[in-house]
């Protein structure tokens, strides 16, 4: 079973590279399409603006090739800005296209006078049951850092956090292997490192 | 809701954890990687590690170490010392740290602080300010200056006209340490650390005078968003576990 980190040059991968490693699941980091072609699964990760991330991606033509690996049923986690790059839009800097597998779209956090970026440890609550939870209770703590949050249906939503608002925490798309979270599990110490394990056992 | 975060701070020299009390007189606490793993699997909800090393070959062991450290550490990383350009942030990010504080080398070029920001974010810019009681104003309130180069040097700017220059200028988050509180076990600072807090929309970290349960419930109680302290934990004088549990129990939201 082998993981394809797609790396598409926004953000350090180290971090969730670490992760995987220490729950000894095989990983690469890649760019090459055929590495995403060979790969049984798939993480996006992503730090840094919504429009750099899906120009870097267009340009690669790593978008085209995410969007077909996600149809044909491979299974993909998003982690943060990998995460609202699955949705149709997002609205940071202007209205920017996205991978378009999860309806909705990506919109500024509205905090109620609470301090932006989200960023700290916050916790989790579930509306429905999901392999990637398995073991994650109700109540957990994930590490967040964002702005932007993901503007959805239910249907969608695995789990969600709050801050000033519902913040979707992890979602999924309904009709293909595709999940992603809105936090870092790879800085959520066991809880995250136990989503890894999940996603790795995932088939 | 946000947890309030518990933050042990490792000072490192020649790879080596180390703590200053009041600045001089280091004791070593041991090796950096066994550190991590510890403050991993203890409750820290983020780690601090400061390189006081001053040579360019001390640099380079840090590096290493905490890519090696970065390993073991499955929370936020913040590292700090000795950073002084762009270059410096790449080279720490790169090596495992999720975020850099910069403390001397912003005053004497706050561009610096702009320049992280637009690179790398600004979620993982801190800065560091040392700040020292220098007198009394008109309303009976503490006139805070920031210090550099360890605390010895006043540069005469006031504490809360810098905070608000390098939160404009982009830095995600202040790492607030009172000289005078340092190494004393008294309590942190709170009305500087309150006056920040409340004055700034990026989150403060409260830093010196940490001795006792109590002290972190006052300071988060004054505004701060997290609290760190290096030899009350290094000594297991606190253990952070029932320290969290103390913060629960007197309404504070941790993560446990």
């Amino acid at each position: 079973m082998m993981i394809t980190v797609i790396d598409y040059k926004m953000g350090n991968l180290h971090s969730v590279m670490n992760a995987l490693s220490f729950i000894g699941a095989e990983a690469t980091v890649s760019s090459d399409i055929a590495d995403l072609r060979r790969a049984d699964k798939l993480i996006l990760p992503g730090v840094g603006a919504f429009p750099d991330a899906m120009a870097a991606l267009e340009a690669s033509g790593l978008k085209d090739e995410i969007i077909a690996e996600c149809r044909d049923g491979k299974p993909l986690l998003g982690i943060c800005l990998g995460m609202q790059l699955l949705f149709e839009e997002s609205l940071e800097f202007g209205r920017t296209k996205g991978l378009g597998l999860i309806p909705g779209r990506v919109i500024p956090i509205d905090a109620k006078g609470l301090k932006i970026p989200h960023m700290g440890w916050n916790s989790l609550t579930h509306h429905c049951s999901d392999k990637l939870i398995d073991g994650v209770a109700d109540g957990d703590y994930v590490y967040f850092v964002h702005s932007f949050r993901a503007d959805t249906t239910d249907e969608y939503i695995i789990s969600s956090s709050h801050y000033g608002e519902k913040i979707p925490a992890i979602v999924k798309a309904l009709d293909m292997n595709v999940r992603g979270a809105q936090f870092h599990p790879e800085k959520s110490h066991d809880t995250g490192l136990k989503m890894f394990r999940n996603f790795a056992d995932i088939k | 809701m946000l947890a309030k975060r518990i933050i042990p701070c490792l000072d490192v020299k020649d790879g080596r954890v180390v703590k200053g009390v009041n600045f001089v007189g280091l004791r070593d606490a041991g090796d950096i990687v066994d550190n991590a793993k510890y403050y991993n699997s203890c409750g820290a909800d983020e780690v601090c590690f400061l390189d006081i090393t001053a040579t360019h070959e001390g640099r380079k062991t840090f590096a290493l170490q905490v890519e090696r450290a970065a390993k073991e550490l499955f929370v936020p990383l913040t590292v700090g010392g000795g950073i002084g350009t762009v270059d410096d942030f790449r080279t720490m990010l790169l090596a495992g740290a999720d975020k850099v504080s910069v403390n001397s080398a912003a005053v004497k070029n706050p561009k610096l602080v702009s320049d992280a920001a637009e690179k790398f974010g600004s979620q993982c810019v801190v800065v560091a300010i040392d700040a020292k009681r220098v007198g009394i104003n008109g309303r009976g309130e503490g006139i805070f200056h920031v210090f550099v180069h360890g605390g010895r040097i006043d540069t005469g700017i006031d504490v809360f006209d810098w905070a608000c220059e390098v939160a404009d200028r982009g830095a995600g988050e202040i790492l607030l340490t009172s000289m005078d509180a340092d190494g004393t076990k008294c309590g942190f600072d709170n009305e500087l650390t309150g006056k920040v807090a409340n004055m700034l929309s990026i989150p403060v970290i409260a830093s010196g005078g940490a001795g006792a349960p109590s002290h972190f419930l006052d300071t988060f109680n004054a505004g701060a968003d997290a609290a760190l302290a290096a030899t009350l934990f290094h000594f297991r004088q606190l253990e952070i576990l029932d320290l969290k549990k103390y913060l629960r129990d007197n309404g504070v939201e941790v993560r446990l």
